[in-house]
């Protein structure tokens, strides 16, 4: 650890819909395979349902649905972020997870205001790190707004 | 190594002994003659005081000690218990508990007790408030002569037969005696050795303990000289005079059969003289039995202190115990292996033994919620100048613990009510020809898997037709529904938000929190809560709780692919019927029920569930209810019966229509729980 400057954030890179997107390690609890999900009825059209994670009951939100991209069907490549703000634990599905990476916080940028797709509310800043663009989540907006059960 | 550690202990403890102080008071009042309740709240103030001083808490301290002050003085007669004094007293007990509370809660327990502890002292030199101490014609004073009972004089009487003679002796010890229980003990050891102690006064069990002043008398039967034994005593050090008398039994008892003859013959003037100092005697005895009789039941008992978080956390352990338990019985079903299944089913019946233990671990008796309530019906009473009788029944049934700390506000509440709205004032009692003293039951007891906790009051009940007045001015109900309404789902009416029938707002329950806090209190326990009432006769609230909240019975369906639990404690029964027997009226699906008409909710479509498969010819219906209302919930199919652990969806899915949590099957999936009284509209 010595050789990690402070200034370095390290975060979770995942894939959504051909972006790399990225999140601080310290919201992640796991990374889990897709598992049989249970339908909760009436609640937000992103919300999954809920899941057994070790004995605990966990809502899983779709990001893509989240995002209003197109859905596709889950793969091997599937993954459930196991992300924790605060009290909340919630389960994020992405199409894949591939690495941990640490970004310079110089590198960090606000968000272009003309980012394809995501609003930019969901964003807390691009960074980019070689030749990759890693787009850095905002958890709270993420999980935040309109949360409540439709 | 500070206190601090010792802080969780002494708080607990203390709060032990300030309800054990509250309740012998409440007994004391009732019963102000008996010593050994007297002794009881002693020896709880006693050690109180000495655990508040060891720890630092000098307000604390010193109001007990003032308090034990009161108390010794009632001992010795020397105070006579009235009301007042109770007050006062009772009073230092809130300002005690208030310190507790304020340790409890970090703070340094420091409280202005000055007044009380000002007024305490008032009553111990007799001047008390109301100036109602008499001193007690106390026998350790001016004239030596005991009296004695008939099974004493035979001792004497027999001792004289033999040769022994009768000395009453009189004990002063020096006024800067420092261990008087220890001299005392050297001066029964001289006499014992020298002949027989037969009586002494105060009784030797209070002398142990300290509880006289400076002198004491024993009788004792000898055969050396009197002036022998004083020698004999005045050996002991500390010992300022000793008087030794001899005296003639026989003499003796004449006389006090001529006494009693006297006594009888003035009976007339004072009949309660006499018996009043018998009962004082009897009492007295009395006082050194429950000494041993509660140690005795306290070693009987062992118990140990474990923190509520390690029952949790045992919990949350077999908690995850059932659930490999549902999934083990699964599989073991599905291989069929004979040797598997008998392992399983016996790991089962394990189980299920171990399930009740730990549930009952963390069981309490619902005394712990209703021992405050005696003081608290006892102030209102005299608040609102109403005479009021609680009656108690049932307080060791058990309850769970997360139970037990929710429910004691709605019953504060309907207590209030009851004694507030419910029992009237003695002069309106006594017009309509019921006793002054109103009566409130308050009762708790088991039925099947629930508790039952009922608040009966004499008074005057509910008046159906205010009720109902109340409730279509304040927009609850309209007038055309209020026609068909029966008087029970009028009484009902009072649970309505913003509902108050009081004709004047009282500082009692007139708050403006209504009844409605305590039935949705109640209902978020998975309880229910029903009133009936006769007007004149009184009214009886009804509570219904589950016995544990963690692990519950439900009943598993299937609708479609997805399965539901239903809590067993609101299904009524099932059905399966056929299609033509759905009936339309009022836009809604409705089916013929063992002669009612109960409406039907289609799982399906409140769940918006994907339909994959078609449907069938029978439909099965659970029949479930919330008070008096049904519904007939309608699913694909039935699992069967299963415990269940109860989960919740977490802090992100909040308020989930109709679902009120979720449950872990034993193929590892979630199965939601359904919320039947959010379906009944």
């Amino acid at each position: 650890m010595a050789t990690v400057q402070e200034s370095e954030l390290k975060v979770i890179v995942f894939q959504l819909k051909n972006e790399e997107y990225a999140l601080p390690v310290q919201f992640v609890r796991s990374i889990e395979k897709v598992q049989h999900i249970t339908r909760v009825p009436r609640t937000a059209h992103y919300v999954k349902g809920v899941i057994n994670l070790r004995g605990v009951v966990t809502p899983i939100i779709d990001l893509r649905e989240r995002f209003g991209f197109s859905s596709v069907p889950y793969s091997e490549q599937t993954r459930i972020i196991i992300v924790a703000l605060q009290d909340i634990e919630v389960g994020l599905i992405v199409d894949a997870a591939s690495d941990v990476l640490d970004v310079p916080a110089s590198s960090i940028e606000p968000p272009p205001e003309t980012i394809e797709a995501v609003e930019a509310d969901y964003i807390h800043g691009v960074a980019k790190v070689g030749k990759r663009l890693l787009i850095l989540l905002n958890l709270e907006k993420v999980l935040g707004t309109e949360r409540r059960s439709s | 190594m500070d206190m601090s550690q010792y802080l969780e202990v002494f708080i607990d403890e203390s709060k032990e002994h300030l309800q054990t102080i509250n309740e012998q008071l409440l007994e004391l009042e009732k019963a102000p003659e008996d010593m050994s309740i007297v002794n009881e709240i002693f020896r709880s103030a006693h050690t109180l005081k000495g655990m508040s001083a060891t720890m630092g808490f000098e307000d604390l301290a010193n109001l007990t000690h003032q308090m034990e002050n009161v108390l010794d003085g009632i001992r010795n007669h020397k105070i006579t218990v009235t009301s007042e004094i109770l007050d006062v007293v009772f009073q230092a007990v809130d300002h005690l508990e208030a310190m507790i509370t304020s340790i409890a809660e970090g703070g340094d327990g420091k409280r202005d007790v000055e007044e009380i502890v000002e007024q305490l002292k008032r009553i111990e030199r007799g001047e008390s408030p109301t100036e109602l101490v008499t001193e007690q014609p106390s026998p350790s004073s001016t004239s030596l002569s005991q009296t004695y009972g008939e099974f004493e004089y035979n001792v004497l009487q027999q001792s004289k037969e033999q040769g022994f003679f009768a000395y009453e002796i009189r004990v002063k010890l020096r006024a800067d005696c420092l261990l008087k229980a220890a001299r005392v003990f050297m001066v029964f050891e001289a006499l014992n050795e020298a002949g027989e102690v037969i009586k002494s006064n105060p009784p030797v069990e209070m002398l142990e303990e300290e509880q006289f002043d400076q002198e004491f008398i024993v009788t004792v039967v000898s055969k050396k000289s009197a002036e022998e034994l004083r020698e004999r005593i005045m050996k002991v050090s500390e010992i300022e005079e000793v008087d030794v008398v001899p005296f003639d039994v026989e003499e003796r008892k004449k006389a006090s059969v001529a006494e009693a003859a006297k006594a009888e013959a003035k009976q007339q003037e004072a009949a309660t003289v006499q018996t009043e100092e018998k009962k004082q005697q009897q009492k007295q005895k009395k006082g050194s039995e429950p000494n041993a009789a509660t140690k005795h039941s306290a070693s009987a008992n062992k118990t140990i202190r474990v923190n509520i978080e390690r029952l949790d956390i045992l919990m949350n352990l077999f908690e995850e115990l059932v659930i490999d338990r549902g999934r083990l019985e699964q599989i073991s079903r599905e291989l069929n292996h004979p040797e598997l299944h008998e392992t399983v089913e016996r790991m089962s019946r394990i189980s299920s033994d171990l399930q009740n233990i730990i549930l009952n671990m963390r069981m309490v008796p619902v005394e712990t919620v209703f021992n405050r309530f005696p003081r608290m019906v006892r102030q209102l009473a005299r608040e609102l100048g109403k005479k009021v009788n609680l009656e108690i029944i049932g307080a060791e049934t058990e309850l769970d613990r997360t139970v037990i700390d929710e429910i004691g506000d709605p019953l504060v509440h309907l207590l209030r009510n009851a004694i507030d709205h419910g029992i009237e004032t003695p002069d309106v009692r006594r017009a309509s020809g019921k006793p002054e003293e109103g009566t409130v039951k308050l009762k708790a007891y088991h039925s099947g898997n629930h508790v039952f906790i009922e608040i009966e009051d004499d008074g005057a009940g509910i008046n159906r037709d205010k009720v109902l007045q109340k409730a279509i001015d304040k927009g609850v109900v309209s007038k055309q529904n209020a026609e068909n309404l029966t008087d029970k789902q009028i009484y009902e009416l009072i649970f309505a938000p913003g509902f108050s029938t009081a004709d004047k707002i009282s500082d009692i329950s007139g708050r403006g929190v209504g009844l409605d806090v305590v039935k949705s209190t109640i209902e978020s326990l998975g309880g229910t809560v029903t009133v009936d009432s006769e007007e004149g006769k009184g009214s009886l609230f009804s509570i219904q709780l589950p016995l544990t909240l963690s692990i519950i019975s439900v009943l598993l369906v299937e609708i479609q692919q997805e399965k539901y639990a239903i809590p067993l404690s609101s299904i009524i029964e099932t059905a399966i019927i056929k299609k033509e027997d759905i009936f339309h009226a009022h836009n809604q699906q409705v089916i013929d029920f063992r002669g009612k008409v109960v409406p039907l909710v289609f799982l399906k479509e409140i769940f918006e569930i994907p339909t994959v498969a078609e449907e069938e010819e029978f439909v099965s219906i659970v029949i479930v209810r919330k008070g008096e209302k049904m519904a007939g919930l309608v699913v694909d199919s039935f699992i069967g019966q299963q415990e269940v652990v109860l989960k919740s969806l977490g802090n992100y899915l909040t308020s989930v229509f109709a679902i009120s949590g979720a449950t872990i099957l034993g193929d590892g999936q979630v199965a939601l729980i359904i919320d039947c009284n959010a379906l009944i509209k």
